[in-house]
């Protein structure tokens, strides 16, 4: 797992969110542990966007349940 | 009517808390203050009343929240420590918040977005922080205000119908505890544009802080101001039983309309006139029992002969102390009605009627006994004391205060 991508979300999460950085952990689930509302997670998804370039359709945001999930995503859609 | 006032809340161009408020008021000292944005140059008015005190938020509260929202949740937030932070039954607590404009400031940037970077680019929290009703929600999502969430939306007297409302939900049984208040942060090259165009605001550019002046002969119109204010009404019984500080009632609130012109005030008043003489009848008291009126008094050369119309009106021979507090604060717009119901409050509360500053030489027309110079007492004794707001569009609300 990219740990630069993984540092990357973490601050967005935190920019969006105000989770602490080091909180942001590959198993961590976005809804149930970091408590970002779908609002919230929508920003995140477009911050993660804007960031690596990349396309993240709605049908993909309902599959990245963990922090993990979306930072395997970022690192297949930008390989 | 008998409703009790308990906690105070306001962030204005004076101060950011109601005691920094109180203290500018009573010895006079404007808020207003010279631009610095580079649009400012090409318009021809060049001030405003800015925030005291920037809202302190922080950085991931903020950015969900448009500037108009945030003002309002700080004013809350102040009014209901005041009140003791009580413990209430959600389905018995209420938020009732007004705002003549809303998160528009919010509109104004999405619009720049999309057009810059297109529509994916629009935040997901666009339309709550711009709905007129964003800041009522905002303050209701904080304090369970499970009853009802309300957004009066009167031009520059939402505030006051936002007071009006809340005391209504209360005597209707439908709340024992209500946040109720008003917020506007109007400062923008857009809005400003606006009320020039109308030619409302004064272009007293090289005196800012002498600019508003209502019943001075040499008015030239209003100065745009931004804040907040939020005032917690109780039902009299729920805070007698929790033995709450009460600083005074609010026993009347008369709403009438113009039905005259979308802008410019009925020059007899008979709206105003009305709207006072219905918040008296609801207190059950007499022109004689007012002791002060906060005015609505926003140093138009038009508004202010009317109000001081309105008022010859209603009261007849009497003549209380009146004042016209955005010679201080500028005008608030729909934070005006809430943050000078606090005012008048509060003058109840200290027997004393903050004077009306910039008032050198008093327009002839303005038959008033208008408080000048320096802050004058009210007796002691059971008084009543009214607050004057009235909006673009004909909107005229009085709210009658009882003291404690």
């Amino acid at each position: 797992m990219s740990q630069e991508i993984l540092d990357g979300l973490a601050v967005i999460v935190n920019e969006v969110a105000g989770v602490p950085v080091a909180d942001i952990q590959p198993d961590k689930s976005f809804i149930d542990d970091l408590d970002i509302d779908s609002l919230s997670m929508v920003e995140v998804v477009m911050a993660a966007e804007d960031k690596w370039g990349v396309k993240i359709p709605d049908s993909e945001v309902k599959n990245l349940r963990t922090v993990g999930d979306a930072v395997a995503y970022i690192e297949k859609s930008t390989a | 009517m008998r409703i009790a006032v308990t906690g105070l809340g306001a962030t204005t161009p004076l101060a950011g808390d109601v005691a920094g408020n109180w203290a500018s008021l009573v010895e006079g000292r404007s808020g207003i203050r010279l631009l610095t944005e580079e649009w400012v140059p090409e318009m021809t008015v060049h001030f405003a009343g800015t925030l005291a005190e920037e809202p302190p938020l922080d950085r991931v509260e903020a950015r969900k929240l448009d500037r108009s929202q945030q003002v309002a949740v700080v004013a809350a937030r102040e009014a209901w420590a005041d009140a003791g932070s009580p413990e209430v039954d959600p389905v018995r607590m209420g938020a009732v918040i007004g705002s003549g404009i809303g998160g528009f400031l919010t509109l104004l940037n999405a619009y720049d977005t999309l057009k810059e970077r297109g529509p994916s680019r629009i935040s997901p929290h666009t339309v709550p922080m711009l709905m007129p009703s964003g800041p009522a929600a905002a303050v209701g999502l904080e304090f369970h205000a499970a009853a009802g969430v309300h957004a009066p939306v009167s031009a520059c007297a939402s505030g006051a119908e936002a007071i009006a409302v809340a005391a209504r939900m209360i005597e209707d049984g439908r709340a024992d505890v209500v946040l109720a208040g008003g917020t506007e942060t109007p400062i923008h090259q857009l809005t400003m544009a606006g009320f020039a165009a109308m030619r409302a605001l004064s272009t007293r550019n090289d005196d800012p802080q002498g600019a508003s002046r209502p019943y001075d002969i040499a008015r030239d119109g209003f100065v745009m101001g931004e804040g907040a204010g939020v005032l917690v009404l109780e039902s009299e019984e729920h805070a007698k039983a929790r033995g709450a500080r009460i600083y005074a009632y609010v026993v009347g609130a008369g709403l009438t309309a113009d039905a005259h012109h979308i802008a410019q005030p009925d020059p007899e008043g008979k709206g105003a006139t009305r709207a006072i003489l219905s918040s008296l009848a609801q207190a059950d008291a007499s022109p004689a029992d007012v002791a002060h009126i906060n005015a609505h008094a926003t140093s138009t050369p038009q508004g202010d002969v009317a109000e001081a119309v309105a008022i010859r009106a209603a009261m007849g021979s009497h003549r209380p102390l009146v004042t016209g507090t955005k010679s201080m604060t500028g005008h608030m717009l729909g934070a005006a009605g809430a943050v000078e119901g606090i005012y008048t409050v509060l003058a109840l509360h200290h027997r004393l009627v903050p004077p009306t500053i910039n008032l050198h030489e008093q327009d002839p027309e303005v038959d008033l006994d208008v408080v000048h110079g320096s802050a004058r007492t009210l007796p002691q004794g059971d008084l009543i004391a009214l607050n004057n707001s009235f909006g673009f569009g004909g909107h005229d609300v009085a709210i009658a205060f009882r003291s404690a």
